[in-house]
């Protein structure tokens, strides 16, 4: 018997999306019959899962009810844009003038695709996920959606693999070390749903450096992003994977991130959130193969109203693993974060090394960070240690500071900044490090939410 | 004629407790004042009300640098105008390099000024460091690491000096430098002290040990007792204490009554 409350409630909605949708979207594309069908099996799924709820113990401090689906739950009808329309900042090369490849989306439209052939020649394949089930479809139907995320994995999860409009195929073959890294760009320009997915395949041996990024500029109207991110990290391959988000204040995110890595692998993923008007991301290491190592990193810094809940999990599945976790938040205004995180260790995942650290720096009165660190430990012979935090800038700090001719605001950039460091040194692109600390600076000169204006 | 620091009759509380209670003392560019008394005496507080420390109330009194009402301007416009604090426990800022540090400071100053200056070029800075960091003998790697993380009490209180030796201010108060060095560290922090100063730098050192004082030579010796300077004369007041104590000058207070 459910308490019935006087006060209206709106419930928790889901998009006006159905089955003709998807049969709508596949035939649109021309789509393999596989597809289609795996889009319809994803459908019925999604159909038969309930609309997470804050009595669900994953969502219990994310409630999302006052999103308008009837503006964020449309999905996006083919427009003209343009590359030109991508910030210039991120339409530069990653290092010096060079990059092994740049994909870029404008709402759910590559508008530019660029590979270099060393890449080619190494046989990387780099393409937008469509082109790939076109031209690859025993790679891309045996990876997506098959081992890292699941349809099962979660209500949005399922309505990604039904209704993904775009996304990114990433592929180094066995023994290949390609040294230009590889970058890919969401870029959304009106309102509305957007499903992105990201698939990335190293495998045995392969390595490679890959930063994406989701962008919108703020909007008048909710938008939304259902998205998901696939990293298959082969037996001894290495990826370092770097992802930005700084949507417009407009955008809900919900997205599945799920990484698994193979014996001897090593995954070094880099988070950095600055974005949206809610986030809620799921990010999760399976650490299948022995001896192999993850680290994750996140960088998040929410101001007015924004609320960034990111769940990470840190699952050790074989032994000798290893996983070092550290996320860093600074919460401006009214903002609000959930930093949950597990690490887990399955029986017989002996000798595994687990680390998690969480620290949150609040600016002003009403910013609000919960950090919920969590250890499921069935093997007997592990190391696992976590750490939490939340604090504010010191008044001694401060004064230090501006005892050196540094003005109050500036010397809050410098603590902030040096507070981002340990997360920033773990970004391996200079350029993506300056336009992260550019980021903070707006934030904290209070010129990003235009609702604060 | 140089910069003047005049203190009068200042009258400061912290927690609504009052620490000081009436002070006067002026320091000019190129004077080296030692301040002088007992632990509680109301010496840390003159200096971090001098700075403009939020914690620390003025309830009356003066403070003119220059000819500017100090009380008028908050503590970064404070040190642009010339004032330099020496802090007793400097602060550990993770992840800002002392060179990162030092760049903001210079630029802070530099955009005060033209608030067009596109800041110091690296070059010229990267030289202004060298330079400064010879003159106080500190190895050239301090400047990669982070300020004050990690570092001894002899490093912290060198990286101090060398803040000062790039900020160049016309006054600076040296809030018990000396405490907790061993006399190796004090030695080489004196000495970069007395290479900085000259007659465009005035000192107010503040201390209740006398050693520093072999080192940095003040021309006038000041005592505090209970928030008030009590007694002011030259160099001989300093050893005349190290050999007497405070006592006389308690007894002395009584004595003249403080009614």
């Amino acid at each position: 018997m459910v308490a019935t409350r006087r006060r209206v409630a709106r419930d928790f909605q889901a998009p006006p999306l159905t089955h003709a949708d998807v049969e709508a979207l596949s035939a649109r594309y021309d789509e393999p019959e596989w597809l289609r069908e795996a889009r319809l099996a994803a459908w019925d799924l999604y159909e038969s899962l309930p609309m997470p709820t804050t009595q669900d113990e994953a969502w219990r401090r994310t409630d999302y009810r006052h999103i308008n689906w009837e503006s964020a739950g449309v999905l996006p009808q083919a427009n003209a844009g343009r590359f030109e329309d991508i910030p210039a900042a991120s339409r530069q090369p990653l290092l010096g003038e060079q990059q092994g490849g740049l994909l870029a989306f404008v709402d759910d439209q590559p508008v530019h695709y660029e590979v270099n052939e060393a890449l080619t020649r190494q046989g990387v394949i780099f393409t937008d996920l469509r082109t790939a089930a076109r031209e690859h479809p025993d790679l891309v139907r045996r990876h997506l959606m098959t081992h890292a995320v699941t349809p099962g994995s979660g209500k949005f999860a399922a309505l990604n693999a039904a209704l993904w409009t775009h996304g990114v195929f990433l592929y180094v073959p066995r023994g290949k070390a390609v040294e230009l890294p590889a970058h890919s760009i969401f870029y959304t320009t009106r309102p509305g749903a957007s499903l992105g997915h990201l698939l990335v395949v190293l495998e045995e041996g392969a390595q490679i450096d890959y930063l994406h990024e989701n962008l919108s500029p703020t909007l008048d109207a909710d938008g939304s992003y259902i998205g998901a991110i696939e990293l298959l990290v082969g037996d001894a391959a290495n990826l370092r994977f770097v992802n930005l988000q700084d949507w417009g204040h407009h955008v809900y995110e919900f997205s599945h991130q799920r990484a698994r890595v193979g014996n001897g692998g090593q995954l070094d993923w880099v988070t950095g959130q600055m974005g949206g008007r809610l986030i809620k991301a799921f990010m999760e290491i399976e650490l299948d193969g022995k001896g192999s190592w993850g680290r994750m990193s996140g960088l998040y810094f929410p101001d007015g109203k924004q609320f960034m809940d990111l769940d990470t999990q840190q699952n050790h599945n074989a032994e000798h693993t290893t996983s070092d976790l550290l996320f860093k938040g600074v919460i401006k205004d009214e903002a609000r974060s959930v930093w949950q995180g597990m690490i887990k260790a399955l029986p017989g995942a002996q000798k595994t090394d687990g680390f998690q650290a969480n620290r949150n720096m609040l600016l002003g009165d009403k910013a609000r960070a919960d950090s919920i660190p969590g250890l499921e430990i069935e093997a007997d012979d592990v190391r696992c240690t976590h750490a939490a935090a939340i604090g504010q800038i010191e008044e001694e700090v401060l004064f230090y500071l501006t005892s050196r001719g540094i003005p109050r605001k500036e010397a809050e950039k410098l603590v902030i900044d040096g507070f981002f460091v340990p997360v920033l040194d773990r970004i391996p692109f200079e350029n993506v490090r300056d336009r992260m600390m550019d980021y903070v600076e707006r934030k904290l000169m209070g010129q990003d939410d235009p609702a604060q204006a | 004629m140089g910069a003047a620091l005049e203190i009068r009759n200042l009258h400061v509380s912290v927690e609504g407790q009052p620490i000081l209670r009436g002070v006067n003392l002026t320091v000019q560019q190129g004077e080296v004042h030692a301040l002088m008394g007992p632990n509680g005496s109301g010496k840390s507080t003159l200096a971090n009300t001098l700075m403009g420390h939020p914690a620390y109330e003025i309830t009356a009194g003066q403070l003119i640098f220059d000819g500017v009402d100090l009380l008028e301007l908050e503590t970064d416009e404070r040190s642009r105008l010339g004032l330099f604090m020496a802090f007793q426990y400097p602060v550990a800022i993770p992840g800002v390099t002392v060179a990162n540090f030092l760049r903001n400071a210079i630029n802070a100053r530099r955009r005060a000024e033209n608030p067009e200056d596109k800041g110091i070029p690296i070059p010229a800075f990267r030289k202004l460091m060298t330079e400064k960091m010879d003159m106080i003998q500190m190895d050239h790697s301090f400047a990669g690491r982070y300020l004050n993380e990690g570092f001894s009490g002899g490093e912290k209180k060198r990286a101090e000096i060398l803040q000062m030796a790039v900020l160049e201010p016309r006054i600076a108060v040296m809030d018990e430098t000396d405490s907790g060095l061993d006399i190796d560290a004090l030695r080489i922090v004196a000495e970069g002290v007395g290479r900085l100063s000259g007659p465009d730098l005035g000192v107010l050192v503040i201390t209740h040990y006398q050693r520093i004082l072999n080192y940095i030579q003040p021309q006038f010796v000041h005592i505090m007792l209970e928030g008030q300077i009590v007694e002011s004369g030259g160099p001989e007041l300093a050893l005349h204490l190290e050999e007497h104590g405070y006592d006389w000058l308690r007894e002395k207070q009584n004595g003249t009554g403080e009614a």
